[in-house]
């Protein structure tokens, strides 16, 4: 069996109790916070008498304990049943499905311009560490790093559709504009250009600062100066010597990354009125509703696992050592 | 005009400018309104249920309105207030024990169907008496409703009941829905209750889980030549900030509800194409209140819940925390209701020595910390108002020595330590007024209250005197008594103080000024929308 399958097999079967858990601590925290479901609709819907209430709470199974309510959820979740939103009034895997694309985009292309373009500056920076350029772009990403996500979206905000209208101000893509394929993508691309950015742009420091100290690093190995008295191109280099080596920390990153741009999606997808998970997530804990939070969570954490799993995958495609250790079956 | 003042020129202007244009007979205008084009409105929810025959709240009411019509609409120029809408006319017996309705005709169902006196029949029986949240209490007497003629609905009642109240109740509680979608199975799980099937000048099209709804014109509304628009967008912007933004961007028409927040108002007002309107929300007037928890013995004392009021500076609460957008309150009626107001009750002018002195008197002298006793207050979190006078609150009763803890809720949190836990001192909250005080504000002070209802009284407070005269008012068919009971009701809870009335505020619609015919009724937000046009 080849390194990479292992390493997947292996991952696989370490992520079940993580889900275990994950939901265990979801639902927890959420049956600590007050008031219920049932509380969080009458705040909203202007009230009820005691009979419609408690007639209420019956049928959302809130009459129940909460260990009852937990197995029951477990229980259905083995036969693959992600059960019922009472705030939304809808099966939940049909809502997760519907948003999940949205996040997986945002989250997707917000990585790609991080990753890409912090890796890409990095490796100018780290080309000639203590260079001109090197100290603009390290002090320049870490001011950027320093701004918080959603001031940094408000501001383009104001400058790029409020003032110039170069860009739409919110949503995925023009409300029921009839528009298909290409111009469709078109459609959804302006949209999600400044949403991108802003969760884009904070992370993409992380990613050149790492790509940079780990360039500085590489250009004192021995391997390095032999390459230079062979005679190797700079250029070369710069790119197959020591930037290659010096790949790894920004991919540990990348790994670790997907988790937060999760987290800052939450922010991001509210202030640009995206229908994301995260959003979903911030409106199920404003409406108490469990298992559409459960849901979410796992989802999440699935996400989360993969994304994982790939970067262990790229780990052991670009370093030999990685999974060579383990024992062979 | 509303009777609320306003401290900001702008505003004036605008609404001075405003005035100027919806005073104008609708003829005029009707003239000159351009049919077509698509209005795109801010939304801040998406409710589950959004048939305002079970759900009967503004949030519902905003989208569904313009789909399912009640029997009569709110007014500033028709009789006892209210302009026909599915139903002409409207007529109460001598004794109470009935009410008779003559029907609109030629009006059909978006399904095609004809509307008939058998939807209204079925509405009121099956769905307004036992499963709406306010029909439940206006019409818990109703007994049957004869329908004689298709176009004739006639509602008995097993005890007298008002019919004042009855009509005060039409625009927000009499919401029709047809009977042929709803007799089969359980209304509750009907699909039609988000997919609506109406009578009114748009019909429901569809709706994208957190992008938006659409609304499309029904080319066979009962109203000749309406509605103008062939399309209503309700835009969800779930960021508070959003609303403005998409309204200088051009991206929305309108915000109404306040969804553009008070402090930018100033600012927006400035730009170019926007008008910020006050008008339209008199039929829906929200109360600033202070919820009185009574079963802390100090809060027993009425001396000290009238060193509390004193030490309240209502002006300060209206010019800083509203920013103008509101008027001081006198009692559990607010100013802007012609037929119930009156303000020959007790008032609590500010006043901190006399504040002082009640709490001296009461026996809460202050200690060596200066200090006489501490309180938890738990502001409502649904308005940004009502939090930021949270603050003040606490500010203001420090200065007299009460020590105030602020304790911060989400909605179901508050809504659970408030109204079931009773885990507060005082609390703040905002009910709502809705036309009568039989329909939701009465229940604030009345005792005997089961645990766990919300918007009601929670806070222990129970009065005979007071009961009785909500019971009496409750029965009274003659109007002219009736009426006088509510005085009486005003002037006994702004005496006893069972909680304390400090605003009473209307919202604030924001739009372009290509949108015409706005906030021309007192409901306007979550009326038909069928005579509204945009200037393109």
């Amino acid at each position: 069996m080849t390194r990479a399958l292992r390493l997947v097999r292996r991952r696989l079967l370490t992520a079940i109790p993580v889900l275990l858990i994950v939901i265990v601590g979801a639902f927890g925290l959420l049956e600590l916070s007050p008031g219920d479901a049932v509380d969080a609709y009458l705040a909203s819907s202007g009230g009820g008498d005691a009979q419609m209430i408690a007639e209420l709470r019956q049928a959302w199974g809130l009459d129940q304990s909460a260990t009852a309510r937990l197995l029951a959820y477990l229980a259905a979740l083995a036969h693959g049943d992600l059960g019922w939103s009472v705030s939304l009034d809808r099966p939940i895997r049909d809502v997760v499905m519907e948003r999940l694309p949205n996040t997986l985009l945002l989250m997707g292309a917000a990585t790609a311009l991080s990753f890409g373009l912090g890796s890409a500056l990095g490796i100018v920076a780290g080309a000639r560490p203590g260079s001109f350029r090197d100290r603009f772009l390290s002090i320049g990403s870490l001011a950027l790093y320093a701004v918080p996500g959603f001031w940094l979206g408000l501001v383009l905000v104001i400058v790029l559709s409020i003032s110039l209208r170069w860009l739409p101000l919110a949503g995925i893509e023009t409300i029921a504009s009839g528009k298909h394929g290409l111009a469709r993508a078109l459609d959804v691309a302006q949209h999600l250009a400044l949403p991108v950015a802003s969760l884009g742009m904070i992370y993409l420091a992380l990613y050149l600062r790492l790509m940079r100290a780990g360039m500085a690093e590489v250009w004192r190995q021995d391997f390095i100066r032999a390459a230079a008295a062979r005679g190797l191109p700079r250029r070369r280099i710069v790119l197959a010597h020591v930037a290659r080596n010096a790949l790894l920390p920004p991919i540990t990153m990348l790994g670790l990354q997907s988790a937060s741009m999760l987290g800052g999606s939450v922010v991001i997808e509210s202030v640009f009125a995206i229908p994301g998970l995260g959003r979903l997530a911030s409106e199920a804990v404003a409406a108490r509703d469990t298992p559409l939070l459960l849901g979410i969570v796992l989802v999440s954490a699935v996400v989360v696992i993969l994304a994982n799993l790939l970067v262990d995958i790229a780990y052991a495609l670009l370093d030999p050592r990685v999974g060579s250790n383990e024992p062979a079956s | 005009m509303p009777d609320f003042t306003f401290s900001r020129r702008s505003l004036l202007k605008t609404t001075a400018a405003l005035l100027a244009s919806t005073a104008l007979p609708s003829a005029v205008f009707a003239a000159e309104a351009k049919a077509g084009g698509r209005l795109v409105v801010a939304a801040d929810s998406e409710p589950k249920n959004l048939n305002p025959a079970i759900v009967a709240s503004n949030g519902v009411f905003f989208i569904s309105s313009k789909v399912v019509e009640p029997l009569a609409e709110a007014s500033y120029e028709g009789e006892n207030g209210l302009a026909p809408r599915l139903a002409t006319s409207w007529e109460g017996s001598a004794d109470g024990l009935s009410v008779t309705f003559k029907l609109r005709e030629g009006v059909t169902w978006h399904d095609g169907k004809p509307f008939t006196s058998a939807d209204v029949a079925f509405s009121a029986l099956n769905v307004w008496k036992p499963l709406q949240n306010l029909g439940r209490v206006v019409f818990k007497d109703l007994e049957a409703v004869e329908t004689p003629d298709d176009h004739t609905a006639v509602f008995k009642f097993s005890k007298p009941t008002p019919f004042q109240l009855i009509r005060n109740a039409l625009p927000p509680l009499t919401s029709v829905v047809p009977k042929h979608v709803f007799e089969n199975g359980k209304i509750e799980e009907n699909p039609a209750n988000t997919a609506l099937v109406g009578t009114g000048p748009y019909k429901f099209a569809e709706h994208k889980s957190g992008e938006y709804y659409r609304l499309e014109k029904n080319p066979s509304y009962w109203a000749k030549d309406r509605p103008y628009l062939d399309e209503i967008i309700y835009r969800v912007l779930p960021d508070r900030a959003s609303a403005a933004g998409a309204l200088e961007a051009e991206e929305i028409h309108l915000a109404a509800f306040s969804a553009v927040p008070l402090a930018d108002l100033d600012r927006i007002s400035k730009e170019p194409g926007i008008v910020v309107i006050s008008k339209g929300y008199e039929a829906l007037t929200y109360q600033l209140v202070v919820e009185i928890n009574h079963r802390r013995k100090e809060l027993a004392d009425l001396r000290v819940r009238q060193a509390i009021a004193h030490a309240i500076d209502k002006d300060f609460v209206v010019k800083t925390v509203f920013l103008g957008y509101a008027a001081a309150s006198t009692g559990p009626v607010p100013k802007n209701d012609k037929q119930f107001y009156t303000a020959d009750v007790e008032q609590y002018p500010f006043d901190k020595a006399k504040a002082e002195a009640l709490l001296d008197e009461a026996g809460y002298r202050k200690g060596s910390d200066g200090k006489r006793f501490s309180l938890k207050l738990l502001p409502a979190p649904y308005f940004n108002e009502t939090k930021q006078f949270g603050d003040y609150l606490r500010q203001a009763l420090a200065a007299v020595g009460i020590d105030a803890e602020l304790v911060n809720n989400d909605a179901a949190a508050h809504m659970k330590a408030v109204y079931t836990d009773h885990a507060f001192d005082i609390a703040v909250g905002p009910p709502v007024y809705r036309g009568d005080p039989q329909i939701s504000t009465t229940i604030l002070v009345q005792g005997g209250i089961p645990d766990g209802v919300p918007f009601s009284n929670q806070g222990g407070y129970d009065s005979k005197k007071l009961d009785d005269i909500i019971a009496k008012a409750s029965e009274e068919i003659d109007e002219a008594k009736r009426t006088e009971l509510y005085k009486e009701f005003q002037k006994e809870v702004a005496a006893e103080l069972p909680l304390i009335n400090v605003a009473e505020w209307g919202f604030i619609t924001v739009a372009r000024d290509s949108v015409k015919n706005v906030s021309n009724n007192p409901r306007w937000a979550v009326s038909n929308w069928a005579d509204t046009w945009v200037d393109a």
